[in-house]
Order: C-alpha cells, then structure tokens, then sequence
C-alpha cells in the first residue's frame, strides 16, 4: 500500500510492527535517509572497523513547537547530538534515530521533519544508520520526540574536558547568544518583530575541525544549550574548580534579542543555543584561535569574552557595562521548558 | 532598544558615580531604601553597589509583590487548584513559592492541578472563554501597577458575562507598607526612599508627600534603568546634606503629580480597601489591600468556593521582617545561603529573583564570602 503522504496521519499500527509499520520505514525513512548500512535492513547496523577513541553521545528532542524559524525538531535532533560528540574533540560519524510518534500526527508533517534531518545530517557529514519507531495512543505524546545517538571518533592528540580550565586561560564565544531560545519563545508567546528571531541550530563540527587545525591549545569546548552561556560557564567552572571573570559588554547579542528579552524580561545568558559553543584555551592561543573561528560562517562573530581566574568559590563574575560586577549565576527553576 | 541604552550608558554611569563620590560629606553614613524590587534587581544587575562610596548603603525594600505574598494566600491557591479542580492560572514567579506542607503550585501541578503560567490577566480570560465547562481562577498579585490591568479584565469578564472566570485577589498597596516600615516598634533608621518607578506611574507623586512632610524622609521617584537609580541616589545625597525633606522626580519621563487618572479611576470603580491584610515580612497592616467591590462579589474566587484565609507563620529561622526594614542584611541571616536559596526558598525575600535575598545570592553574594 502507498501511504498518503498528503492526507495520511499516524495510526496505532504504525508502531506495531507489521506491515503497516514497514511500509512506513520504507516509504518514509528510509527513503529520505538513505544510505548502504540503513539499507541492510537487519536489526543493528554493522559498521566498518575504526581506529582511535570513540565518542558516543546521545540527546532527546521534545520541542515545541516543532517547526521554528530557522529549523525544526528534525535538523535540531541531528545539530544536538551532532554538537555533543563535536564538542569533545571528535569527528561525529553516524546517528541512530529514535521516535516516539503520537497517533494522529499527520505525515505530511512527519515527512517534513524527516526530510529536514536527512538535510541537516548530509550537511554535517554524518549517516543515520539504524533507528527506530514507537506510536503512543492520541494525547499520550506530542506530535514528535526525537532521541539520537551520535557516535565519532576523537582526533589523535586532543584532550578536551570540563575539567581542564586553568587560572589564565581565555573564554571565547562563537556568535551571538540566546538566538536558539527566543526563536522557540517568539513563537510560542505569538510575538512578531519586523524580522523573525531564527534559530541559531547548526552542526559545529565543521568549526570545531577548523579550530582545532589551528594548532591552539584548546582545554574544553561545550555548547551552551538548555541553561545558556551562563549555566554551561557555571558546569565548566565547577568541574576545573575555578572562577570565570567575564566582560559583559564584550558577549555577542543581537539587538532584536535583547529587545525581545526585554520585553520578556529575560536575560539571554539564560536562553538556549543550538549553534553556538565556548571555547576554554590557553592564554597565549586565543588570538589565533580567534581568528580561526572568525574565518568560519559559524564563527563569524566569535568574542574573547573572559578569562578564567582562581576562586575556591568558583563563582562565574562579570563587569558589567557600567562598570559594577555580579554574579552570572546557574539557572535557577526552569522558565523555559521544552526548548530543545 | 536605542531609547533603553541610553539609560545604561557606562560612560555616564562613571560620572555620576563621581558626582555622588564628591557630595558625600565625611565620615556620615547614608542609609537609603529602594522600595521596588525592580530598582533592587537594577542595583544588583548592574552592579551598583561597586560604583557607590562606603557611605552609601541601599537598603532593599518589601516592594516585591511574589515576596510580600504570605504562605497562606499560596495555599488557597493551591486549595482551588487540588481541591476545587479549577484551571489555576499565575504568574511564574509564584509558582515556585513555598507553601504549607511542603507544597507550593508547581509540586500541587506535579500532583495533578491545573496550574498554568500566565503573562497577564488576558491570558486567563482568554483560559476563561476556551474553556466554558471549566472554573478559571486568576492569582491576581502585585502593586498599584498590576492592578489597573485586573480591573479591566473584571469588567470585562463581567461584560461577556463570563460566569466560569474569577479572581483571588492580593493587590496591595504602596504607602501603607511604606508607613509600615517608618513606624516600625524595632525602628528603622533612614535617610530617605528611592520611590518606585512603574507603581507611581499610576499613583503619580502626590502620595508620597506624607513620608517626606510628616517623617521627614526625603522620597525621589525614579525609574528602573541604572542611570535612573544613579541619578536619584545623588538626590538624594544632595536632599540629605542640605537638610531637606521632599518628594522629587527623578522619572518626569514617566510620572506626574497626580498620576494616571483614569488609571486609578478604573481601580476605584472595581476595588476597594480591605480592613486588613497579612503581608509576608511585614505583618497584619490596616487598610494596606483591596479586593473587589460588592457588585463585582460574583467574581471573588474566595467566596465563590468558599476558600478562608488562613494565617501561616513564616518558618522561625526567617530574618525576613529585620532585612525588609534595612536592620539586618541577607548575608547575616543564618540560613541564607544553607537552606535558604533561590532553588529552595524559605523566606518572602528569597521568593522572586527580586527579592532583597534573592538579588544578593544570585548577582552579589561574592561580596559577603
């Protein structure tokens, strides 16, 4: 049987394992993920040999909405997964996919994700080489979740962790902060600006290769995903057992951001990015590792925002524009659920 | 966003911060209260503690409408939403507050109740309307400034005849909590009030006069920018040197004398005085909040379900009462920082982010370790 593409919604029997579920895979993801190890159809796929430290990460996806200016939960499953292996110094290689899809989600939709994550994984150099699919009865889902798993393997030589933050070292930033977060929100909460806020989600792994190329002494990146810049600076400063002293006038925010953080009454420190990672490197290398980022589209407003500092308290502090200082503090409650 | 920056320009942030350097006299201190949490979260946001002498100390106020909130209007809250079943709608600061035993709103949604964030009243009216078979209750809280809002959406609920809509009101007033803390038995000793910003707006300046005629305190209203606060600060400096007493405006771009009339009329038309109300930190005050009017009794979410008010006592350890009045900072309270943080709040100031604790803990608490 063809699906209906254009009409068609979930059924319970998508998910049971029969024929209907097979015609799904078929028609649908194996159709826009196509490569030779999905193709195997077997329950696992079998991989080639590789040599060198394997990084594996995994990320669920719960979005809402599903559809925002500048991605949607396809794209925004490949980047996260994708960013978190990138992230630890390794080139991401293959995804598994997971959904849990709700009874009465219409598979035009459904086509749209999945064709956007194929895009997005194409774009990021990596294969979706087995996944799977669940259906859970009408209102015991949400349209979509997406889990994947990422799996890479970690560039001979480099060493990157939390934990490796010394007193002097620099803290960069890849772009403007809080893109991610306020896409979703604008959408959620129906407010409209002259130009849409989009969404920063993009696979790093292209400017992690360039920065690590560059030679710099790199201790840690991460990506500032849910909690924000602040939260992750906070993660990274307890796990070294250090302080960070930043300089807030010197942290990229787009004007449409802050206006819209304003009018919310959020601080983008606090909103997620997609897109966007920190770089911890030793002092001397920020510079050029600076100018590496820079030469990259992903990178193109890369910022020294700070450096690290010894403090037992292993507060994260920032100069503020007029001159005072205060804590950046880790996110407290959750504001924004469901942003990624 | 232009129009904003210019009130957080560094530069002259610098000289204002030069201009108050050089007015403080020698060897006095100079105790000031900012009423409003919105000017405590601008002093602590910005770091202005950094910028001003020793001399100067500001002292955070109880103007933080999630903190003055007593555990007992949280659990009437809680009450509706678990018990009577009603779409219960806040704003999201309070759902974080600790109630009694145990609860606050978002555990009592964990266990069940309806409990939706809202960002005004007109998201619960619209709940109201989608959901006809349902009972929507609005946590109606704040100052003068949240209150013109509730007032519209009353009348406008009992425009549309929305039978299924009501309020549990907590709307308190400015100048009773400011009395409140000037004729406190413990005392308070000081200098002179940055007035609130957005609350004056709508009350205008007028009621301040009684602080600065009949206490003696200098009051200058200001807005929430940093420049604002910066620009009042000295003054107030200034008032204080030369021994004057009045109610100046640092925020004409906003505030007059008599304030927003039809503003303050629409209160008048839908609210009016309760006898008495608990405030959280400043106890049982006189004639300090509203509730609704007899013609709109209908809509009284306390009398519709029947839900009393009933007192609960602040957990013992609370210094809360002593740091509202400026007689003890945050860091000196005993489970500030231990058991009381912004994740697991005990005291009213630890509530909101606008908190007097709240605001040291999360931007200033380097300073006291």
């Amino acid at each position: 049987m063809k699906l209906d593409l254009r009409h068609g919604r979930v059924e319970m029997n998508h998910g049971s394992g029969g024929r209907a579920m097979a015609e799904l895979i078929e028609q649908l993801f194996a159709k826009a993920l196509s490569n030779d190890y999905l193709a195997q159809g077997d329950d696992g796929a079998v991989l080639p040999a590789m040599s060198g430290r394997l990084v594996m990460s995994t990320d669920s996806h719960v979005v809402s909405p599903l559809f925002f200016p500048g991605g949607d939960i396809g794209s925004l499953a490949v980047h996260g997964t994708v960013n978190d292996v990138a992230v630890m110094g390794a080139k991401p290689l293959y995804l598994a996919a997971s959904f849990i899809l709700e009874e009465g989600f219409p598979l035009a939709d459904l086509q749209r994700i999945v064709e956007s994550m194929a895009r997005a994984a194409a774009a990021a150099d990596v294969l979706v080489v087995t996944g799977d699919t669940k259906v859970v009865e009408k209102g015991k889902g949400d349209g979509v979740f997406i889990t994947t798993t990422s799996v890479g393997v970690a560039r001979d030589g480099v060493e990157l962790s939390g934990n490796r933050a010394r007193p002097g070292d620099k803290i960069l930033l890849s772009g403007t902060i809080g893109d991610h977060g306020m896409a979703i929100l604008s959408q959620r909460e129906g407010l409209s600006f002259k130009a849409p806020i989009v969404s920063d989600s993009a696979p790093l792994n292209g400017l992690i290769e360039c920065m690590l190329d560059s030679g710099a002494q790199l201790r840690a990146l991460r990506d500032p995903t849910r909690g924000g810049l602040a939260t992750t600076l906070n993660e990274l400063a307890t796990q070294s057992g250090v302080g960070m002293r930043l300089d807030e006038a010197a942290i990229p925010v787009k004007p449409v951001v802050a206006a819209a953080c304003e009018f919310l009454g959020l601080d983008p420190a606090y909103l997620a990015n997609e897109g966007k990672l920190i770089a911890i490197c030793a002092p001397a290398d920020a510079e050029p590792l600076l100018n590496a980022m820079r030469r990259h589209p992903f990178g193109r407003e890369a910022a020294i925002v700070g450096e690290v500092v010894e403090d037992r308290h292993r507060f994260v502090q920032m100069t503020t524009p007029m001159g005072g200082r205060r804590i950046l503090d880790w996110l407290s409650g959750e504001p924004l659920p469901r942003i990624c | 966003m232009k129009y904003i920056d210019e009130f957080r320009d560094g530069a002259l942030a610098r000289q204002l911060a030069a201009a108050i350097a050089a007015e403080v006299m020698g060897g006095r201190p100079y105790r000031f209260m900012e009423f409003c949490g919105g000017h405590t979260h601008t002093i602590s946001r910005y770091g202005l503690t950094d910028l001003l002498p020793d001399a100067i100390r500001m002292i955070h106020g109880p103007g933080c409408p999630v903190c003055v909130l007593p555990i007992g209007r949280i659990d009437q809250a809680i009450r509706l939403a678990l018990e009577q079943r009603v779409i219960l709608c806040s704003y999201g600061d309070c759902l974080r507050v600790p109630a009694s035993g145990g609860l606050s709103l978002l555990k009592a949604k964990a266990q069940g109740a309806d409990v939706r964030i809202v960002y005004a009243v007109t998201d619960a009216l619209e709940l109201a309307r989608r959901n006809p078979d349902r009972q929507v209750v609005f946590l109606a809280i704040g100052f003068e400034t949240t209150t013109p809002p509730t007032a519209v959406a009353v009348r406008q609920a009992e425009a549309e005849g929305l039978a299924n809509f009501s309020l549990l009101c907590n709307h308190v007033l400015t100048p009773p909590a400011m009395h409140a803390i000037l004729d406190h038995p413990a005392g308070t000793r000081l200098d002179g009030f940055v007035g609130p910003a957005h609350v004056s707006t709508v009350i205008g300046s007028r009621p301040y006069e009684p602080f600065a005629r009949e206490y003696g305190k200098p009051v200058v209203i200001a807005g929430f920018e940093p420049l604002d606060v910066l620009q009042a600060i000295l003054m107030l400096v200034r008032q204080t040197n030369s021994g004057r007493a009045e109610v100046e405006n640092e925020f004409v771009r906003a505030v007059t004398p008599e304030g927003n009339r039809k503003a303050q009329a629409l209160m008048d038309e839908v609210f009016e005085l309760r006898d008495s109300f608990e405030w959280r930190g400043l106890g049982t005050l006189p004639r300090s909040a509203l509730k609704l009017r007899p013609r709109f009794a209908a809509l009284d979410a306390e009398a519709r379900f029947g839900v009393e008010y009933v007192a609960v006592p602040d957990n013992k350890a609370c210094e809360c009462g002593a740091i509202l009045r400026g007689e003890k900072r945050p860091a000196e309270c005993r489970i500030f920082g231990s058991a009381c943080t912004p994740d697991h709040p005990v005291g009213a100031c630890m509530v909101s982010a606008e908190g007097a604790c709240a605001a040291h803990y999360t931007y200033g608490r380097f300073r006291s370790v």
